[in-house]
């Protein structure tokens, strides 16, 4: 047991994965010799050599749609987008092909590569560099989508995602990178993907978050009895735990940093009127960010659904 | 200080038989009688396949269909260049290349009949499912290429587009990551000089296609795409280096488009009869026949005979296609995932598909 932060979570899991899989590769921009612009790939080049951590052109494009033929293959390629702002070059590549080849080909070729990813606002950085568009690839059927939210899940869902038989678009929290640590176990383990992590136990209130709001959700949950479920898996998405959650409690709050409509919110809160209406006390609440593009620095607290708008909705819910 | 040429780029221009069907024999690629022969008993098979299906969509029997008659020399030559073990990514019209791997006619047939299990290849075979949406398959063809040699296997990729694709970022991005790691891959362009209406001149103000290769640093050829002897003597060459570790070719087949893009479209709307009169004179088929001719390879009774046979064995194929049992519908939701989620499970009682 050691306590960790997540880049060096995330790290361990890459490195693991490598020595337990030859054909794990990693492959993007700067992560061979300058270790990643977060230095999650560090010290990873001297480890396994330039053939299995790739700098490659600056072509998000290009580094996803050679993935998707490198794991047709037979290759595992772990992608690193640098931010989730540059991904949306490679979105036909993720969405027209990555998602559909086992069904197009009617399972005979499948594509299984994770792109990793850091997203959400709350670094200060330039325009571009704080998106949280979860929802987009949440949508989209044929690919995975997991946030984790400690050094621990981390971890383990990074490995159980390089081990996935598809393709998983793993978003890592860039606002909790360093920010926070937890233990990690000497050992091996993973954290199946599409199960949900009741963070807190509570009887009150349901709270759904994943990623940075997770721990937002949580500080905000001080003078409450708050049930704080941490999604982790947003495609597909753990169902069950959140009904069953909420027919102990009768209440729900959804607390997300992408804007409110379409937002992944909207789908749970959806479910739950189709299939806990009944046990209902108060209606559904969304905590989210206005609708309206993602601001730069000076701007981005203000952006962030913000821990008094967290607890207002806790104390909406009970009042009501 | 002097202005200095710091980098020239010059492109070449392959032809091998001309249109009257005479060779030039120093350029000849070694092929047997047999071979040749072959070649042309798959173009004529290529061109049957073709015209049946553009006469089953108008009967109503499949659906939209990409015509590839005109390109059967760069589809035949350049996949007769391949190995068997080769990985292929197609466009949407390539019966050609189908053709001459030996794919299961009946399977394309039924693919363009709206039924996912044409494209679900057999094992043995190592097409990749035609690509709808234009060009986004290159890169897919350097990952692949790229693998190869990760693992030490000495094998290629190649991609089939055409001249729109070659617009696209894709094409770019892809042809440069080949050239940065010196993937086997064979970039073949068929620039057929239309893409559904746009002229290739509204596609580049590039004098080639094949001089694109030069800013990803590997060679680019122009190749008559009407000459199967080029098209094929030029991926050979690029196979070979390939294989021994040379990088990437990039090979644009000069041809055309005889048909209209798709059975939904209309070429008279945008280009003339004539123009088509022209290259209709310029077609592969014509070209091979002249040249066999000359060699004592051809006969007219010959080709009748294997008209028939092609006739024959397309018949069969459309029986076959036509007899397959329909799909499941439980197959829309099967093969999202390696595994059903709990969502999928319940949804396929849901939706009644759940046997």
């Amino acid at each position: 047991m050691g306590k960790i932060n997540i880049v060096q979570a995330i790290n361990q899991a890459l490195a693991e994965e490598m020595e337990r899989d030859r054909d794990v590769v990693i492959l993007g921009e700067d992560v061979a010799k300058d270790g990643g612009v977060f230095r999650v790939t560090q010290g990873l080049l001297d480890k396994f050599g330039p053939e299995r951590v790739i700098d490659t052109p600056l072509s998000e494009l290009g580094i996803i749609g050679a993935a998707v033929g490198l794991a047709a293959y037979g290759i595992k390629p772990v992608a690193e987008i640098q931010f989730m702002g540059f991904i949306y070059a490679g979105l036909e590549q993720v969405f027209s092909h990555a998602a559909r080849i086992r069904s197009r080909s009617r399972g005979r070729y499948t594509c299984p590569m994770v792109v990793r990813t850091p997203y959400g606002i709350g670094i200060k950085p330039p325009e571009l560099h704080s998106e949280s568009s979860e929802a987009l690839f949440a949508q989209m059927p044929g690919i995975k989508v997991v946030v984790p939210s400690t050094p621990y899940n981390a971890k383990g869902l990074l490995k159980s995602a390089i081990r996935d038989p598809d393709t998983v678009i793993f978003l890592e929290p860039s606002r909790l990178y360093r920010s926070i640590k937890s233990d990690v176990p000497d050992g091996e383990y993973t954290i199946p993907l599409g199960k949900a992590h009741i963070h807190e136990q509570g009887k009150d209130i349901t709270v759904v978050a994943w990623g940075t709001m997770l721990h937002r959700a949580a500080d905000a949950a001080e003078d409450f009895d708050c049930e704080i479920i941490d999604l982790m898996t947003l495609r597909p998405y753990d169902e069950e735990t959140i009904i069953n959650s909420v027919k102990k409690t009768g209440r729900l709050v959804i607390v997300h940093e992408a804007p409110r409509v379409g937002g992944f919110g909207a789908e749970i809160a959806a479910l739950v009127a189709e299939k806990a209406m009944e046990y209902l006390k108060a209606p559904i609440l969304r905590v989210t960010a206005p609708d309206a593009v993602i601001p730069m620095a000076r701007l981005e607290d203000h952006y962030m659904p913000s821990p008094e708008s967290i607890k207002k909705a806790y104390r909406t819910v009970m009042e009501y | 200080m002097p202005i200095n040429i710091i980098e020239k780029i010059e492109i070449k221009y392959l032809q091998i038989v001309n249109e009257k069907g005479e060779a030039d024999s120093s350029l000849m690629p070694p092929l047997s009688n047999d071979e040749i022969k072959k070649l042309f008993e798959t173009m004529i098979l290529a061109r049957t396949f073709n015209h049946r299906a553009l006469s089953l969509q108008r009967e109503g029997r499949i659906g939209t269909y990409a015509s590839i008659w005109g390109q059967e020399a760069s589809q035949i030559g350049s996949a007769y260049a391949l190995d068997k073990d080769d990985w292929i990514f197609p466009s949407f019209r390539e019966s050609g290349v189908f053709v001459e791997k030996g794919y299961p006619l009946w399977m394309l047939y039924r693919y363009w009949a709206g039924d996912e299990r044409g494209m679900q290849i057999p094992e043995g075979f190592y097409l990749f499912p035609m690509s709808v949406p234009v060009g986004t398959h290159v890169p897919h063809a350097t990952g692949a290429a790229w693998a190869m040699r990760l693992k030490g296997h000495r094998k290629v990729a190649a991609a089939y587009f055409g001249d729109g694709g070659s617009s696209k970022g894709d094409f770019y991005e892809g042809m440069n990551f080949a050239g940065v790691f010196k993937a086997p891959v064979i970039f073949l362009c068929q620039n057929n000089q239309w893409a559904i209406s746009v002229p290739r001149a509204r596609q580049t103000a590039a004098k080639t296609i094949a001089q694109k290769a030069a800013a990803c640093g590997f060679e680019g050829i122009q190749v008559d795409g009407n000459d199967i002897f080029a098209v094929y003597k030029a991926t050979k060459d690029a196979v070979e280096k390939a294989k021994n570790g040379g990088g990437p070719t990039l090979i644009e087949c000069f041809t055309y488009r005889l048909d209209d893009h798709t059975t939904s479209d209309d070429a008279s709307r945008y280009r003339t009869e004539e123009e088509v009169e022209v290259w209709k004179k310029k077609e592969p088929l014509i070209r091979l026949r002249l040249f066999m001719e000359k060699k004592g390879l051809w006969t007219k009774q010959y080709e009748d005979e294997v008209s028939k046979k092609a006739q024959e064995t397309v018949d069969k194929e459309i029986q076959k296609a036509e007899a397959f049992a329909a799909p499941d519908p439980a197959d829309i939701v099967r093969y999202t995932y390696g595994e059903l989620t709990p969502r999928q499970k319940r949804e396929l009682k849901e939706f009644g598909w759940e046997k």
